[in-house]
């Protein structure tokens, strides 16, 4: 179960905003890059947010390029998931890759600041807030079997190949 | 039933009948990772317990968007690449030699290959009939160990080319048209498969062009069938042994099929801040831009710099706009010197970069001040691209981005011809 407060965003929140190629040079050191996560969307995000906090968006979040680099420090500055209409393919697998959910579902009926409560084998975003209750979209298994995993290095490790 | 491109390739990369919607493991032919992207895959790959690489000789790490450095994080990071080359065996093509993408095209890539590169233009390679895809750093350092990934076999939407450019047009309008009417992410998940009349007559770097473009529609793939014209462009390179003929099946079943006739189409112009937001580039004149930047995996080759050099010709940029060209790759910089291109970009006022990708993501070479306008031969103009948040991206091909350097204003390209 995962609970937190929604940040809510909007429509095609790319890459660049999360984490611009301007910072390239502080790709190696992430509590650095972490520092400025989603500045270019909203510079006050990364102050006020606590672990267990949910990214709530609208859609093709993450756009663009391929950097990993945008949903780990999302991860690192303790964000729990991402909720999205819908999402880049690549941020998706990514994001997977990391251990960090990524739900999609119709996230207008959630409002910036709403207590949400996740459950992620029922598919169920209950909004504690304003009472509204939402199911997501099914994770496909292949990559469920991954995020169960903690992400895709950790299941390698454990299980040495692929797994479909 | 029949196959499209994409499940052709895949079908034979996993050895098994690979139909839409179907999940593979397949089989890569070239994995690689660029300097942004490549000290996270590095990493991942040395903490999955990997020994070695599953295919050091097509393993491969581009040093181009920091090339050369401009700052000793970025130079450490660059450490780090050759190290794990010389240890691992890896390629390596080092800084000055050229974007990534280029780079795979010039020598790597071949029809019916699985490519997978930590970059989302590594689509690019698409133009020689390549199933190539951008991933992340974990997925590419698995890669890099197993010599296979999983994919999920894309639907696919068929693009139907049709009829011959009109002057001033040319392919990188066919893509923003393209995405404009998509969307920004009408492909995602998606193939987009690329056919017709217009699609045989048309160049290896106007197959790029396009190409390069699909991940800007959310798409998976930009597959090209192969053909002459792919045989002729490795035969050129040197490569062609490395040829072989991929095209769909007659009777393969498309999601949707669009048809697009070029000869209708105008000069087309994306605007702040998103590649979707499309319009005509006459709708737009009596925009100033302050830079132009000619460049990039999408329109930094040599039939790039040979429409951008004819129209600056005897011309000078405007006073108040500065011309930066970065070629695609050492050879595309050779042959722009001894086509005389690089001296007529010089004499019009061009600033000419070293062959890389810093520009186009906002590293360095050419960061835009405070409510600065670019107009740019690049593929992406979201907010922030270009090093500010606060400045603002016109995506163009090299005949309008040549045009507006010259009167210092978005212009249709076919006012100056």
């Amino acid at each position: 179960m995962l609970c937190g407060r929604a940040f809510k965003f909007g429509d095609g929140i790319s890459t660049d905003h999360i984490t611009p190629g301007r910072l390239a040079h502080l790709r190696s050191n992430l509590p650095e890059l972490a520092k400025h996560v989603l500045e270019d969307a909203e510079p006050t995000f990364v102050s006020r947010v606590r672990a267990g906090d949910l990214i709530v968006a609208g859609s093709n979040f993450g756009l663009g390029s391929s950097r990993e680099h945008a949903p780990l420090v999302i991860k690192k500055v303790g964000v729990s998931a991402v909720l999205a209409k819908s999402v880049a393919r690549i941020f998706f697998r990514n994001a997977i890759n990391l251990g960090l959910p990524v739900l999609l579902c119709d996230t207008d009926k959630i409002n910036d600041g709403d207590e949400l409560e996740i459950d992620l084998a029922a598919g169920v975003v209950k909004d504690k807030t304003n009472g509204s209750r939402l199911t997501f979209k099914k994770i496909p298994e292949v990559m469920l079997r991954i995020l169960n995993e903690g992400g895709l290095i950790p299941y390698i490790k454990k299980y040495g190949d692929f797994r479909l | 039933m029949g196959k499209t491109l994409a499940e052709k390739i895949l079908s034979e990369k996993s050895q098994g009948d690979a139909h839409s919607g179907a999940f593979v493991v397949a089989k890569v032919d070239l994995v690689f990772a660029q300097d942004t992207t490549g000290p996270l895959t590095v990493r991942e790959f040395q903490t999955s317990g990997f020994k070695r690489l599953a295919n050091p000789e097509k393993t491969v790490l581009f040093l181009d968007h920091a090339a050369p450095s401009p700052n000793q994080q970025l130079s450490a990071d660059h450490i780090l690449l050759r190290q794990f080359s010389r240890q691992s065996g890896c390629l390596i093509f080092d800084v000055g030699e050229g974007v990534c993408h280029q780079l795979v095209a010039e020598s790597l890539a071949k029809p019916g290959d699985v490519i997978v590169g930590a970059d989302s233009h590594t689509v690019t390679a698409g133009a020689l009939g390549a199933f190539a895809t951008g991933m992340g750093s974990s997925d590419v350092a698995v890669a890099f160990g197993l010599g296979k990934t999983w994919l999920k076999v894309p639907e696919t939407i068929k693009v139907v080319v049709s009829g011959s450019f009109p002057e001033g047009v040319s392919a990188k309008d066919l893509a923003l048209h393209l995405i404009g009417q998509l969307g920004a992410d009408g492909a995602t998940y998606k193939a987009l498969e690329f056919g017709g009349d217009s699609v045989v007559k048309m160049s290896i770097p106007g197959r790029l062009t396009i190409a390069s473009m699909a991940v800007e529609a959310g798409a998976k793939v930009g597959l090209f069938p192969s053909d002459e014209v792919t045989q002729d462009y490795l035969a050129e390179q040197g490569r062609s042994d490395h040829y072989q003929p991929v095209s769909p099946d007659a009777d393969a079943s498309y999601e949707k099929i669009i048809n697009i006739d070029v000869s209708r189409l105008e000069p087309m112009v994306s605007q702040p801040h998103a590649v979707d937001n499309t319009a005509l580039a006459r709708q737009l004149k009596g925009i100033e831009i302050q830079q132009v930047f000619i460049g990039t995996c999408t329109n930094g080759r040599l039939e790039d710099l040979a429409v951008a050099a004819t129209i600056l010709k005897g011309k000078k940029r405007h006073p108040d706009t500065r011309l930066i060209v970065a070629p695609a790759s050492r050879e595309v910089l050779l042959g722009a010197i001894e086509a005389g291109y690089i001296a007529t970009l010089l004499e019009a006022g061009a600033v000419i970069l070293p062959p890389g990708c810093g520009a186009c993501l906002g590293l360095h070479q050419g960061v835009l001040a405070d409510g600065e306008s670019c107009l740019s031969t690049a593929n992406r103009n979201f907010k922030g691209r270009m090093g500010n948040p606060d400045a603002f991206i016109y995506l163009g091909s090299p005949a309008t981005a040549a045009a507006t350097a010259i009167t210092g204003e978005i212009t249709d390209p076919r006012e100056v011809m």
